[in-house]
Formats: C-alpha cells, sequence, structure tokens
C-alpha cells in the first residue's frame, strides 16, 4: 500500500527540498544561532561593547525568582488558552453542525472575532473591563462585586486568557465545523438506527473521528498561547500585577526591547527553544500515538 | 488639460531634488502626539521659515520608550537620526552609550551657534550635565510633580478648598474629611515611582540610591527602603486600604478621573497643565507637592521628568552645523517662554521664566509658577540633583509591582521596599557588568 516515489539521482530531490532548507536557514537556524551565541554575552544596547559572561545569563536568570514563576504563569496561562478556546469553538460547531437552515448566517458570525488583531483585541477587552471606565466592570460593581485586574493578579490572568480565547475561537470554530462536516452520515445513521442517542454517538463516533483535527489544533493553539498571545498581553496588563501575566515570550520582549537587556533576552530565547522543543515532542510522542487518522 | 497638468508635474519633480540639494536635512526624532505633537511640529516649521540653509525633519516615533529603542535601532543599522528624543529614564543609558552620542557642548562648540551653559536653569541642566558641567543633551521638556485640585469635588464634600495642603499630614486629614464627605475618589496619582519614590527622596533630601543618586558611580545601590520613604509609602497603603487613595495604574491613568471630576486631589506633573486646562469642568487649582513635616530636609527641591534631546554620532560637519544652529533656536527665550506657558512644562533657561513673568502669564493663570519655584527654590543637594541609575526603565516596572503589592495589601512597605532593593539592585550590578 506505501506510496513511495522512486526518484534516479541526487540533483532533482536536493533541488526540491531546497527551498524549504534555505527558508528554515535563513528564519530559523540562523537567527537561533545567533540567539545561543549572545547569550554568551552581556552588550551595551547599542551594540558598541560585548562583555563574555559565559553562562552568566542563565546564571541570572535562574537565580530570578519571577522568572521560575514565569514558567508556571506559562503553563497555566496556555492550557487555560487552549481549553478556553477549543472546548466552546468545538460546541458551538456541533450546534451549528445541526442545524438546517441559516447555518451560514452563523457561520459568518462566529467566524468575525477571528480578524480582530490580537492588540486590537485586547483594547477592546480592556475597554470593558477598564476599573473607572469599563462598561463590564461597572455591571460587576452594582452586583457588588469589585473588578480590579490592575491589582488582583487572579482577575488580570482570567481577562488575558479570555481576551486571547476569544479570537482563537473562530478559527478553532472554523476546523472544527469543516471536520464535523466531513463525518459519514452512514456511520452516524448506523448508530441512530442502533438506538444510540445524541452524546452516546458524539463521544464514540464523532470525538474519535475529530482526534486529528483536535490534535491539529492543540499544537496550533499551544503555539498561539506561547507566542502570538504577546499583542492582547501588551495592552492589557503589560505581564502585572506583579509579573502574574508575564509569560516567557513577553519576558524575551520586555527584557529585551523595552529594557535593552539583549543578553538575557537571548538566554531567554534559547530557553523557550529547548522549551518548544520539549514541548513539540512530547506532543507527537504522547498524544499523537491517540489520534486516529 | 491632463498633458498641461502631467507637463506641471514632470517640471515640479525636476525642480524640487534642486531645492533639496541647497539645504542640509536634519532629522530629529521625538515621542509627541496630538497637542504636543502640534507645538513640535510648529516650532520646527518657525525654525526651518527662520533661515534657508538647514531644513530640520520632526518625526514621530511612538512613545518614550519606542523612541529611544527606535533610536538604538537605528544606530545599529547606521540610519540613525541628528537628534534623538530620551526620556529621562533613559539617561544613564545614553550617557554610557560614549561613540553613539556627540556631547551636546561639542556639537555647540562646533557649530559656532551661540551657547551659554549658564543660561539654564540648574536644577533642569543638572540631570543632563557631567559632574564636569559639561552639557551631554540639551534640556527640552522638563516637568515636576505637583498637587492638582478639584475645588468642586471639596465643595461637594463639604470641605474648605483653601485647606492647607502643603504638609502630608494635613492631606491625610483632609482625606478623611473628604471620605466622610462622600468621596469616591478622594486621591489619585499618575506616575507613583516618579512623584512618591523618586521625587519623594528628592523633596525630603533623602538618597533614592547611594554614590550621589548614581551621578558619582556605576556601582550605586537602591536605598529606596530607607525610613522616610516606607513611611511614606505605609501611609499611602493604609489609604488605599480605606479607599482613600484609589490606584488607577502605571503610567499617567489617573489624569482621566482627575479631569472628568471624580477625584479631589490628584499628584501629576506640572505639565497635566495642559490637559487639564482644556477638559476639566470644574474649578481647580494648583499646589506644590505636599511633604512631610519633620522628616529629613523637607521641603528641598522637587526633581524633573521629561525629556532631552541628544545628538546622534555619525553625521557630516556641515548637518552638525545645522543640529547646533536648531538646537539654539529652541533654546531661545521666545521659544521656550511660549512653550512653557502651552504645556505647563518648565522653562530651560532663567531668561524665559522671567520672559513669561514679565507678560504677566503667572499673574493670569496663578498656580503656573508653583512647579518653577518648587524647583528652584533651593540648591539642589547630592540627594536632589536627579537620579542617574542603569536600566532604569526596568528597575521602574520592578518599582510599579511592588508598588502594587502595597497598594493590594499584599506586601507591607518594608518588605515590598526590601523586594524592590535587591531585584534592582540585581539589575545595576548587570548594567555595571555591560558597561564598566
Amino acid at each position: 500500500m506505501e506510496k513511495r516515489v522512486k526518484f534516479r539521482g541526487w540533483l532533482l530531490p536536493l533541488l526540491l527540498i531546497a527551498p524549504q532548507v534555505v527558508i528554515s536557514a535563513v528564519f530559523f537556524f540562523y537567527p537561533a544561532g545567533q540567539a545561543i551565541w549572545q547569550s554568551l554575552f552581556i552588550p551595551d544596547p547599542f551594540g558598541l561593547s560585548m562583555q563574555y559572561v559565559g553562562l552568566g545569563n542563565f546564571e541570572f536568570l535562574l537565580s530570578d525568582k519571577f522568572y521560575r514563576a514565569s514558567f508556571a504563569t506559562t503553563a497555566v496561562f496556555s492550557i487555560l488558552v487552549t481549553l478556553c478556546s477549543m472546548i466552546p469553538a468545538l460546541f458551538l460547531a456541533v450546534i451549528a453542525d445541526r442545524l438546517i437552515k441559516g447555518s451560514g448566517v452563523y457561520r459568518t458570525l462566529l467566524i468575525w472575532p477571528y480578524a480582530v488583531a490580537p492588540a486590537v483585541a485586547g483594547v477592546l477587552w480592556l475597554f470593558m473591563f477598564n476599573t473607572r471606565v469599563g462598561v463590564v466592570s461597572w455591571y460587576l460593581g452594582q452586583l457588588g462585586y469589585d473588578w480590579n485586574h490592575v491589582l488582583n493578579g487572579g482577575e488580570a490572568m482570567g481577562l488575558v486568557v479570555v481576551a486571547s480565547a476569544w479570537g482563537r475561537i473562530s478559527y478553532n470554530f472554523l476546523f472544527f465545523f469543516a471536520a464535523l462536516q466531513a463525518v459519514p452520515k452512514s456511520v452516524i445513521e448506523a448508530a441512530a438506527i442502533d438506538g444510540a442517542h445524541f452524546w452516546r454517538r458524539f463521544w464514540t463516533i464523532v470525538l474519535p473521528l475529530l482526534s486529528p483535527t483536535t490534535f491539529f489544533l492543540l499544537v496550533v493553539n499551544v503555539v498561539y498561547s506561547f507566542f502570538e498571545t504577546f499583542g492582547v498581553i501588551h495592552t492589557i496588563t503589560a505581564g502585572g500585577p506583579q509579573q502574574t501575566t508575564t509569560i516567557l515570550v513577553y519576558k524575551v520582549y520586555s527584557d529585551g526591547f523595552v529594557s535593552q537587556d539583549l543578553g538575557s533576552s537571548a538566554a531567554q530565547s534559547v530557553i523557550l527553544l529547548i522549551v518548544v522543543g520539549l514541548l513539540t515532542v512530547l506532543q507527537f510522542k504522547f498524544i499523537e500515538k491517540r489520534v486516529h487518522y | 488639460m491632463q498633458k498641461r497638468l502631467l507637463g506641471a508635474l514632470a517640471v515640479t519633480t525636476m525642480l524640487s531634488p534642486i531645492a533639496a540639494i541647497a539645504q542640509t536635512e536634519v532629522q530629529f526624532w521625538h515621542a509627541f502626539t496630538g497637542r504636543l505633537g502640534e507645538l513640535v511640529a510648529a516650532q520646527v516649521e518657525e525654525f526651518n521659515a527662520s533661515q534657508s540653509d538647514y531644513v530640520v525633519v520632526q518625526s514621530h516615533k511612538g512613545n518614550y520608550s519606542e523612541t529611544l529603542n527606535s533610536g538604538i535601532a537605528a544606530f545599529r543599522a547606521g540610519e540613525q537620526p541628528h537628534i534623538l528624543m530620551v526620556f529621562e529614564v533613559g539617561t544613564a543609558t545614553m550617557m554610557s552609550a560614549q561613540g553613539a552620542t556627540k556631547p551636546v557642548f561639542e556639537v555647540m562648540a562646533q557649530s559656532g551657534a551661540t551657547f551659554d551653559a549658564d543660561s539654564y536653569i540648574g536644577s533642569v541642566k543638572g540631570y543632563y550635565t557631567t559632574t564636569e558641567g559639561e552639557m551631554l543633551s540639551l534640556p527640552f521638556n522638563s516637568s515636576t510633580p505637583v498637587l492638582w485640585v478639584n475645588r468642586d469635588a471639596f465643595e461637594a464634600a463639604g470641605v474648605d478648598p483653601d485647606t492647607d495642603l502643603s504638609t502630608w499630614q494635613n492631606v491625610g486629614a483632609t482625606l478623611d474629611a473628604l471620605k466622610a464627605g462622600g468621596s469616591d475618589c478622594p486621591l489619585v496619582t499618575a506616575w507613583q515611582s516618579w512623584i512618591h519614590l523618586e521625587n519623594f527622596s528628592a523633596y525630603h533630601d533623602v538618597p533614592f540610591a547611594s554614590k550621589d543618586n548614581g551621578f558619582a558611580g556605576l556601582d550605586t545601590e537602591l536605598m529606596l527602603n530607607g525610613e522616610a520613604q516606607v513611611a511614606h509609602l505605609t501611609a499611602m497603603g493604609d489609604w488605599a486600604q480605606d479607599g482613600k487613595f484609589i490606584y488607577t495604574g502605571r503610567r499617567n491613568e489617573g489624569g482621566a478621573n482627575f479631569r472628568s471630576g471624580e477625584c479631589a486631589l490628584f499628584t501629576e506633573s506640572s505639565a497635566g497643565y495642559a490637559g487639564i486646562k482644556a477638559e476639566a469642568e470644574f474649578d481647580f487649582d494648583v499646589r506644590p507637592l505636599p511633604y512631610w513635616e519633620g522628616v529629613g530636609n523637607a521641603p528641598q527641591n522637587t526633581i524633573i521628568g521629561g525629556a532631552s534631546l541628544w545628538v546622534m554620532e555619525g553625521h557630516d560637519d556641515p548637518e552638525y552645523a545645522g543640529v547646533g544652529e536648531f538646537l539654539a533656536f529652541l533654546s531661545s527665550s521666545d521659544v521656550q517662554a511660549s512653550w512653557h506657558q502651552n504645556t505647563g512644562y518648565l522653562p530651560i533657561t532663567m531668561a524665559a521664566g522671567e520672559a513669561t513673568r514679565l507678560a504677566g502669564f503667572y499673574d493670569e493663570n496663578p498656580g503656573t509658577d508653583i512647579a518653577v519655584t518648587q524647583m528652584t527654590a533651593k540648591e539642589p543637594t547630592a540627594n536632589s540633583k536627579g537620579l542617574r541609575l542603569g536600566s532604569f526603565d526596568q528597575i521602574r516596572g520592578i518599582i510599579d509591582e511592588e508598588l502594587e503589592a502595597i497598594w493590594s495589601g499584599d506586601k507591607t512597605a518594608q518588605e515590598a521596599m526590601d523586594s524592590a532593593k535587591a531585584r534592582g539592585d540585581a539589575l545595576l550590578r548587570r548594567f555595571e557588568a555591560a558597561n564598566g
């Protein structure tokens, strides 16, 4: 059954993979190598001089309890964003899939938030929850709840998670919806004739058939929550209060580009590289085994 | 018709490069938008119209941090502007960047433009000069914190708006009265670290950092966990817990609350004047920043915030001559006086302050001279000359975090400041390693 194309000689196959290799080299290997090199120095911001410190940058980072806490913050944040963006998306997709009339309208409306850039989404949510002028915080105040994400770390985390997950629900919805449409109707009808009710059919037939999509979305969403939520965090909390919303990537930015501490920033990138590498291995090793294609 | 238009276009395209070659271009990157952006643009236009040798091109590069970072990135790429606006927090970074910047005193000497270092106000200039008195960057917009009072909010709470608010002891009692009178927001602040720690220390003549607040060397350590600072922050923390001090954010978020009339008292830069005057629909006045009676040598003098103009290295001499002319123009008494009157920023020269006084501006706008008096009434001491600390933007971030822990009641003022010192010192050591 295995499909395999046989090439004669090396030239053509090399030529065919060359574009990918060149892109990886220019946009990944070269900058990654630079980061590793820079992480061994403390340079001044203008690039006029560099001080070799060996592993000093790493030592400095790992002895900083806020940096260590940032790992836990990142884990909590990514898990929450992934869950909060995938579960509602799946739920909405299942509901929209059952619609006979008007599903096009729902679909369009549900996809809209995806068009909003993260930084804009951040500002939007910030306005709603602004401690003094926000609409939502005003209503919460009427209910007797004093909303203050500027000082309360839990509330700040909740807000950045919701703001990050919100636009993402659309994206996930789109994939789940397409996958649901691809589930063969005959299998579901057979199960229905056998007397399986809706949720039973969902758990035993639909969900397993969705697993490739779910796995794909899991990977994509974790990557998103790691690297693309930057705009949301920057606009809503800037990592505060007391660094409770400082995820690893945000710290790379704030140390490197706000504080001009390029050595520490490079060292953090190297650590991040290792973390993401490990995460990818884990995902493919353990979770992909449970995926049925 | 179309042909004629094309012909006209062709002629203008042919002519314009010739016109551009005749004038030497000077790039000026700044961080101002809105009203301030318009005022800067107007200054530049006025300069360009006043002579024909040079043309200054101003561009807005984002907020203070972003402007500094654009300047640094541009320098690394060899595309740096001639003049870069850098906020006071970035001063130590720029001073350590020898080879990237060209000291202003040198530029002025070379260009032959009129320049008298003694005509600048000492406490403003002191921030940007070496210990030998050589001016490294030109002070541009400088302000100092003052206390803004919403008189209507006082009346509404049944408190006399003319109450003496010169000391924090009096302010404390007034906050009680405001709260009891039904005020939801008795006190709000902007720039908490700048006002309640950096200026607080200078104003009470207690050190913020060792080595004369960093002026005397890179091996400086924070001293913001001293008795005076901790006592002040403890009081502020108690007020926050009682709902008498409302915390709104790290920058000038509180300005919106004050300008809308919600808050009674507001500690903010004197440069808040333009915005408050434009938006406030209530009767307001301005008072000197309060001090604790009996603590340190209060009131000493407050220090400045704002930005200065740095000249970047790597351009040709004729261009530097243009830079010199432009900086001399900016320092001229008329330009400075109108800048001071329009914005609430301090005049940078004695002459500009005097011109403003003679024009009767202070009599017509009572309180606008408070900032000037507050800064210049006493000769600055080693504790009140200013701050010169590396990585200070980052350290301010740490201080903000620790202050937030006080306001929320998570930490005592002592715990928070001890932690701020430990974390800040680690950054100072890194800066020393990078620049030593």
